[in-house]
Formats: C-alpha cells, sequence, structure tokens
C-alpha cells in the first residue's frame, strides 16, 4: 500500500461522498419542483433564479433551529439513530463502480473505491443494516407513535429484503459473479440486464422502493397515523439527518439499479466514442450516461410518490409475503431451467 | 499489522459481550450484541473468509438482531414487570457458570493453541470455492440442512397459524 494509492482513494472518496451529499441536496428541490409540476403549481422560485438556492436556504434554516432532546429519551441513543442512518446511507456507494478505468498522468485509475468479491452482499449488508438508524431513533424518542413506526419499519424491511434477495439470485445466476466491476463489464454497450431479467428487474425496484420507505411504502412516517413517524421528536440537524438519508438512499438506490440492470456506464456505441474521446474523457462520458440513468431513476421515485396513495399496512404485508416472495422464487426456477437448456444445447 | 488488529478487535468483542450480560437495559443489551456480532465480522475479515464475514453481517446484524429488538420493543420490559429471582436460582446460575469456565479451561488447555492450525488453500473462504466445495464433496449434508431448515420453516407457520375449527 504505497502513499500513492491512499491518496488516489482518498480523493475518490472525498469527490463521491461530495457528490452524493449534492445529489441528495437537490433531490429535496426536485422533489418539490417534480411535486409542483405534477399538481399544477410552480413549486419553491423564491431564493435564487428558479429557487435553485432552496436547499442552502433549507439546510441553514436545519442548523438554525433549536436543539431539543426529550427529557425521557435515551440520550446517547437518540443523538446516534439519525448519525447511524446517515453513515448506512453513505457506505453503499463504496462498491458501486461509477466508471471504466480512467487514464490520468499516464496511469490508470479505477473509478470504483473497492473491488470486492462479495460487492453486492455488501450492498444488501448495508441495506438491512439501514433500518436500526430508524429503530434505534424511534425507540430513545420515548414516544408511542414513534416507537410504532419504528416496529412498522422493521417489520417492513424485513419482508422485502426476502423478495428482493431472491431477485438478486436469479440475476447471480447469470452473472456467475457478485463482483459489481465484472457485473457492469459483462453489460457492455446495449447488452444489459434488464432485458433477460425484465421481472427481477420489477421486483428488485419495487423493494427498493420498500427499503427507502419512499411512497407508496413510506409507512414509518404516516402523518396521518402516527404524527409524523419514527422522528416524531426530532427537531433541528438530526431531523435534517434522517431527511437527508432519506435522500441519499434514493440516490444510492438508484445507484445499484442502474449498475445491476441498467449496464451502469455502458452506453450503445461506447466503443466508437471510446476511440473518439480517448481513455481520458471517455471513461468521463461514461460516468456522465450513469449519471443520467440515476437521475431518471430519481426522477422514476418522486413520480410515483406524486401518482400513488400510501399502501394500507395489510395491503403492504400481502404484497411482499403473497405477491413478490413466490414471484421471486418463479422468476429464480425459470432462469435456472433456461440457463440449464441453453448449456445442454 | 495483522496481529496487532486481531488483538484490537478480539479486545472490543469481549468487552461488548461482556456489555451484553452486564446492561440493565435488555434493548442496551441487544444493541451491544450488535456490536459484537460486528466485531465476528471483522475477524471473518482477518480469516479471509469474505463470504461467511458478509453473510455474518447481513443474516445476524441486519435480519435475526432486528427481530430481536422488534420483540423486546413491543415486550416493553421494566423493573416492575421482571420476575424476582429467587437466592437459590442466583447461586445455581454462579455454579453452573464456574463448572463451564473450569471445562472451557480444561479443553484450551488440552488444544495446544501455540501451534496455529494454517490453511492449505487461502482461499477457502471465498465465494466461488466455498460454493465449489458446499456443491460438491459436501453436497448431501448441504441438501440435508436445507431440508432441516425448511422443514423448521414450515413448523413455524404452522404453529402461528390461527386454528380454523373454532372461528
Amino acid at each position: 500500500m504505497d502513499t500513492g494509492f491512499i491518496i488516489e482513494k482518498f480523493i475518490l472518496v472525498a469527490v463521491i461522498f461530495g457528490i452524493s451529499l449534492v445529489v441528495a441536496m437537490y433531490s429535496t428541490y426536485a422533489e418539490r419542483k417534480v411535486a409542483a409540476y405534477l399538481q399544477d403549481r410552480l413549486g419553491p422560485d423564491r431564493a435564487g433564479p428558479f429557487g435553485i438556492l432552496q436547499p442552502l436556504a433549507d439546510g441553514v434554516k436545519m442548523f438554525m433551529k433549536e436543539e431539543i432532546i426529550p427529557a425521557s429519551s435515551s440520550k446517547w441513543l437518540f443523538i446516534i439513530g439519525p448519525g447511524l442512518a446517515l453513515l448506512c446511507a453513505c457506505i453503499g456507494t463504496a462498491v458501486i463502480p461509477w466508471g471504466s478505468p480512467m487514464l490520468i498522468g499516464g496511469k490508470l485509475v479505477p473509478l470504483q473505491v473497492a473491488d470486492i468479491n462479495v460487492g453486492v452482499l455488501y450492498i444488501f449488508g448495508v441495506v438491512s443494516l439501514g433500518v436500526y438508524g430508524v429503530m434505534i431513533g424511534g425507540w430513545a424518542s420515548n414516544n408511542k407513535y414513534s416507537l410504532l413506526s419504528a416496529i412498522r419499519a422493521a417489520s417492513q424491511n424485513i419482508s422485502y429484503e426476502i423478495a428482493m434477495g431472491l431477485s438478486i439470485i436469479a440475476l447471480l445466476l447469470m452473472t456467475n459473479t457478485l463482483s459489481l466491476k465484472t457485473i457492469v463489464e459483462q453489460q457492455h454497450g446495449l447488452n444489459w440486464n434488464v432485458w433477460y431479467q425484465p421481472l427481477g428487474f420489477l421486483i428488485f425496484m419495487v423493494c427498493s422502493f420498500a427499503e427507502t420507505n419512499r411512497a407508496p411504502f413510506d409507512l414509518p412516517e404516516c402523518e396521518t397515523e402516527l404524527i409524523g413517524g419514527y422522528h416524531t421528536e426530532y427537531s433541528s440537524m438530526k431531523l435534517g439527518f434522517y431527511l437527508f438519508a432519506e435522500y441519499i438512499n434514493m440516490f444510492v438506490s438508484s445507484a445499484v439499479m442502474a449498475t445491476l440492470y441498467f449496464g451502469g456506464y455502458n452506453y450503445p456505441g461506447m466503443d466508437s466514442m471510446a476511440v473518439w474521446l480517448g481513455p481520458t474523457w471517455a471513461p468521463l462520458f461514461g460516468t456522465a450516461v450513469f449519471f443520467g440513468k440515476i437521475v431518471f431513476f430519481i426522477f422514476f421515485f418522486m413520480w410515483v410518490r406524486w401518482t400513488i396513495p400510501r399502501f394500507r399496512y395489510d395491503q403492504l404485508m400481502n404484497l411482499g409475503w403473497k405477491g413478490l416472495i413466490p414471484l421471486a422464487i418463479a422468476n429464480i426456477i425459470i432462469t435456472g431451467v433456461v440457463i440449464a437448456i441453453i448449456e445442454k444445447f | 499489522m495483522s496481529t496487532q488488529v486481531f488483538y484490537f478487535v478480539a479486545t472490543l468483542s469481549i468487552i461488548f459481550s461482556l456489555m451484553v450480560i452486564f446492561a440493565k437495559n435488555p434493548i442496551h443489551s441487544v444493541l451491544y450484541l450488535i456490536l459484537t456480532f460486528f466485531t465476528f465480522t471483522v475477524h471473518y475479515v482477518l480469516l479471509n473468509a469474505q463470504f461467511l464475514a458478509v453473510v455474518n453481517f447481513i443474516v445476524y446484524m441486519g435480519a435475526i438482531m432486528v427481530l430481536f429488538l422488534f420483540v423486546l420493543m413491543l415486550l416493553n420490559l421494566n423493573n416492575e414487570t421482571e420476575p424476582s429471582k429467587s437466592p437459590l436460582i442466583k447461586i445455581v446460575g454462579v455454579i453452573a457458570g464456574c463448572c463451564l469456565v473450569v471445562t472451557l479451561v480444561g479443553s484450551f488447555k488440552a488444544a495446544s493453541i501455540n501451534s496455529p492450525l494454517i490453511l492449505k488453500n487461502q482461499g477457502l473462504g471465498l465465494v466461488e470455492n466455498l460454493g465449489k466445495e458446499l456443491f460438491g464433496p459436501f453436497l448431501l449434508p448441504f441438501e440435508l440442512s436445507s431440508l432441516l431448515l425448511l422443514a423448521a420453516m414450515v413448523g413455524a407457520v404452522l404453529l402461528s397459524k390461527k386454528d380454523e375449527v373454532e372461528a
């Protein structure tokens, strides 16, 4: 491990961290603009041109508000909760390949922080860890509504993780690897996994909506039944952390969906583009294409939120256990049979 | 370097597992148990068993402990509802614990720790090799244990199902 390697990774981590924060910040703005468009309103337009400074104004507001820690709460856990939520949201970006290796100063620099050979499972582990932020915060608030919300979040995440894992298994049967880097490299050009695994993608997408607690699965923060949700007792930047974690989660799961099913940084005609742009700029163009896909998925998250109403709790559980899990198992069996037949002939 | 990391993480494991026992609040106990499992994950990584590490992470930390927390949060345990333990039970517990310590110390002495076991195949814990081992030489035990798990699952569903005759 030489110093150059450490500096290179450090810069990469800092850039990715900065980008995820900025994307999350402007997702809040985009969400309000999309909501406004879908409801035939204007949305935020006061701070700066087109309201472009609105996220900054919101951030300043969050920081300036009074910090309140309820007297009957467990103080440490109350503080750890939002921190854990944000941490779990951020660490998922470590294994995502943001672009093909880039030539900087005569050296090929991989645009991925860590290419671990269990990359898919790592993402899955981070997702399953994400619920602790909500559970700990909800319990430490010592408020019955927060507790109910925490319990809802836990059971929802556990239920949808199963279907999510099963849909990934069908994908892994085809890719034969757990490394995200290899999975992306296999989808060269327009050879995307979604053409082979449409059902798997659908299940995975529905589950990522549930895992990120986004509408129509945002039962943990149900204003009409729970006052607010797990963050009822939170104020100031601790509330900000929870809200921010949701947007970063959305960004990461969009990136994972684009990586696993929509070819990551691959696009049709990338070979001629690579010749034309050279080894330094072509990977950057690929990264831009990747971000285009991510932005589309983030838009899709918002589109669904402002179109479909929230599920009832029993509907949520029925969909997860009786709908998605049998479908995912059928998908595995069909994939396995087809692969066996292809290998035979 | 690796040895120092091991001793550091091992110390953390012991501290956290002690905290599991000594924490007054059951929720805190479970949270310390989660930290203990996390240190175990680090141990697996140090042993180059990446698959085991990440599965330990997903299954124990991500799923089983969430269910533990879930149940404890529903139970609302506090000092008033906790059954008072009689001194007899405490004495029996101390004696049983001492017996366990004696047994453990004896077995550690019998096993020679000074000659560490070195894996013939360093990459045994990687997913590919593990899969080949499981689905090759150990296929029958693997399938049998998965059948056992399936039976347990069906049993759990059967137990939790409401009696339809009464309704």
